[in-house]
């Protein structure tokens, strides 16, 4: 089981802030989107979402989640 | 020097954290202190801040550092509200205590600007009873540049 954790807006577009998702082997972040409902895995595919896993920030590009990961997806930021 | 970064689930005290901040730094001769407080007008009613706690906290940290070995200073308060907040209440203060002034000054805007765009926050808003995700202004991000 992965941990899949929505931040900001992405959380309304999957209407919860996480996500459990059974993985039976490593799988590519590319293939992990594919288990997603398909307006879910566009939003997290947009350009200016940033990735961490694990609480590290990730590049997308050759990802590969593993049983027991948490992988955030992180939309533009605004504090202050 | 020693900064003191605070990530705050709760209300605070701004008047008595720049009070207690300037008496721990006689040396100082300047203390500048900013704080953003939730504007209130445009219907607002509330205003709620996000954080990730594996990002958000080192995120703080590590801009605590870099403002650190930018400027000479003798005390760093870098303090930020997370959850929900009324127009008016206090949601993040900065506070940057040097020997003389302009450092200090520098200081508080560059942390100020780090906090509005490069740090790890998601804010949204409830007008009329509706929550509406807030993006960064191409103004943060204009500010951000100044500092490259």
């Amino acid at each position: 089981m992965a941990r899949l954790v929505f931040l900001g807006r992405l959380e309304d577009v999957a209407g919860a802030p996480e996500l459990a998702c059974p993985l039976a082997e490593p799988t590519a972040l590319v293939d992990l989107l594919l288990m997603l409902p398909p307006t879910l895995a566009e939003a997290l595919q947009g350009p200016r979402v940033r990735l961490a896993l694990n609480g590290t920030v990730a590049e997308s590009a050759g990802l590969v989640v593993t049983d027991g990961d948490e992988l955030a997806f992180l939309p533009p930021v605004s504090g202050g | 020097m020693g900064s003191d970064v605070r990530l705050v689930l709760g209300p605070f005290d701004p008047g008595a954290e720049v009070a207690a901040f300037a008496e721990k730094y006689p040396a100082a001769g300047g203390v500048v202190s900013f704080l953003g407080q939730v504007r209130a007008g445009d219907g607002v009613e509330a205003l709620e801040l996000r954080h990730y706690d594996p990002l958000t906290m080192p995120g703080m940290e590590a801009l605590a550092r870099e403002v650190e070995s930018r400027w000479a200073l003798d005390g760093l308060l870098i303090l930020h509200r997370s959850g929900e907040m009324r127009p008016g209440e206090p949601i993040v203060l900065v506070c940057a205590a040097s020997r003389h002034r302009r450092d200090a000054f520098a200081a508080a805007d560059f942390a100020m600007d780090h906090l509005k765009s490069d740090s790890w926050f998601w804010k949204r808003e409830r007008v009329n009873g509706e929550w509406r995700w807030i993006e960064p202004r191409e103004q943060d991000h204009a500010d951000l540049a100044r500092w490259a």
